[in-house]
């Protein structure tokens, strides 16, 4: 094969230029993003929900007496549950049963993964914060219970910052994950960046180009984040 | 002050506290000996409820404080404690430190909070480690940090768990004169320690505690170190002196 820039031209405008090819990749990539942005919304709102529960339930012991008590024994039981199914089933299997089954009546597409890849992140997230938490040491909390502030000002003026900072590295990798598992979108026809790739070869019956194209643009994205994760890590360490 | 009215505390099947009764009056200095896992830490732990006794009343100012209703956050205030890991906020800065608890608890505005913190570090002599987070400083100025901290709620009762034990002993003296000045300004202490030079200078009052009860207490410091009463007591204070 000749490489020239004649020829690389050529094969750009072949690939991608003609019949504005390229907006296939564009328009996927811009619902990649999108998915990805509300899901972790979704994700790290409700894996902090999660992760506090869990967190409360061991450190107050509550009893089965108190109405607080129960309340909190039950989202604990919840939480757990919940947890454990999300981790322990393909994501894939959990976006058809949302499609096909829990979301049936909804027909936005991108809703369905939206709240599919949110709800799944949560999990993930809880079990990032909980550590992060519990990796605290133990005597400051109780310091600061000892001046009197309650167990949630604790919580959130001393424990969750440095929660926060603990679990930033596995917090930055569970961000990838995410952006990088919304790739299966196209199960429920959703036109994703992958999908849009797969169309794509449909018009042009090359699969190279496309398919690397795309792994391209995942590629640029997830060191774009890792750049990201290094500079807010490098910012909230103060040693 | 504080009082522990036939206390017990287990864990699971162990029995830790076995019947403590103890009356501390206001400005009493009583420093508390004992053998390892005697108990020390678990009654002090009590008297602020970061343990939950099994069985027993503590009484703080005359009121009950381990019932239900009772909002412990409010009794806390008026009671600080210093720890043996010192346990300074390690995402805060020392004036954070120092104005956390005042603020969030509405006692000073953020005024209010940080002259007085200025004015206990310049007591201390800490004042130009303002911005210094706990991790830049030593274990000697930690704890005397940690001490200033305690102060800014203005307690009724400071109870403190082994202060020096965890710092090299060149910085010994400088949290035991810190702990001196309190009690000459007749702050009310409670305080488990191996320093028996403190014990023995500082101290009105001396308690040993042995297997969860109190096995001897003495008004007269000196004499109980020369003269102690019980057979468990002098044999605990032979292997220690
Ligand atoms: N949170 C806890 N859970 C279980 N056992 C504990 C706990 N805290 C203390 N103990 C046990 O209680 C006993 C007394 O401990 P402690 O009060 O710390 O003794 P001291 O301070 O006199 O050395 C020890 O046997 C210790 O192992
Ligand atoms: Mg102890």
């Amino acid at each position: 094969m000749i490489i020239n820039s004649q020829g690389i031209v050529n094969f750009i405008t072949d690939n991608f230029i003609v019949d504005d090819y390229w907006k296939y990749l564009a328009n996927g990539f811009l619902v990649t993003i999108q998915v990805t942005i509300f899901a972790f919304i979704i994700g790290f709102g409700l894996g902090i929900f999660l992760a506090m529960i869990r967190v409360a339930h061991k450190d107050l012991a509550p009893s089965w007496k108190t109405p607080s008590g129960i309340l909190i024994n039950i989202l604990n039981k919840i939480a757990n549950a919940y947890i454990t199914i999300i981790r322990g089933t393909p994501t894939t299997v959990q976006l058809l049963i949302m499609f096909n089954v829990v979301l049936i009546n909804l027909h936005n597409l991108k809703l369905v993964a939206i709240l599919t890849f949110g709800l799944n992140s949560a999990a993930y997230m809880a079990e990032i914060f909980r550590s992060g938490i519990q990796a605290v040491n133990p005597g400051e909390k109780e310091a600061a219970r000892s001046l009197g502030l309650s167990y949630l000002q604790s919580m959130s003026r001393i424990v969750m910052p440095q929660a926060f900072r603990n679990c930033l590295p596995s917090f930055g990798n569970e961000v990838i994950t995410l952006f990088k598992e919304t790739s299966i979108s196209g199960f429920i026809g959703l036109v994703d960046l992958t999908r849009g790739a797969g169309i794509l070869i449909s018009k042009t019956f090359k699969a190279a180009p496309p398919y690397f194209a795309s792994a391209l643009i995942y590629l640029i994205v997830v060191l774009i984040l890792e750049q990201i994760f290094h500079a807010l890590e490098r910012r909230v360490s103060h040693d | 002050m504080i009082k522990l009215s036939n206390l017990y505390k287990n864990f699971d099947d162990l029995e830790v506290l076995r019947g403590v009764n103890l009356d501390i009056k206001p400005s009493e200095k009583v420093v508390i000996i004992g053998p390892s896992g005697s108990g020390k830490s678990t009654m002090l732990r009590c008297m602020n409820l970061l343990e939950k006794p099994t069985h027993g009343e503590i009484i703080f100012k005359g009121q009950i404080i381990n019932q239900e209703h009772v909002d412990i956050n409010k009794v806390r205030e008026n009671m600080g404690m210093v720890f043996q890991q010192f346990n300074l906020f390690s995402n805060l800065n020392v004036l954070e430190n120092l104005t956390l608890a005042p603020i969030m608890r509405n006692h000073l505005n953020q005024e209010e909070a940080d002259s007085k913190a200025i004015e206990l570090l310049n007591r201390i002599g800490l004042v130009d480690k303002i911005d210094n987070f706990p991790n830049q400083l030593s274990g000697g100025q930690q704890q005397r940090i940690a001490i200033a901290r305690a102060l800014m709620m203005d307690p009724d009762l400071l109870l403190f768990d082994e202060p020096t034990s965890a710092l090299d002993p060149e910085m010994v003296g400088e949290v035991l004169d810190l702990m001196t000045e309190l009690a000459e300004a007749g702050m009310t202490m409670a305080v488990v320690t191996h320093e028996m030079g403190f014990a023995r200078e500082v101290a009105n009052r001396i308690i040993f505690i042995d297997e969860g009860i109190i096995v001897e207490d003495s008004y007269d410091p000196k004499n109980f170190f020369d003269n102690p009463q019980q057979e468990r007591t002098k044999q605990f204070l032979s292997k220690i002196l």
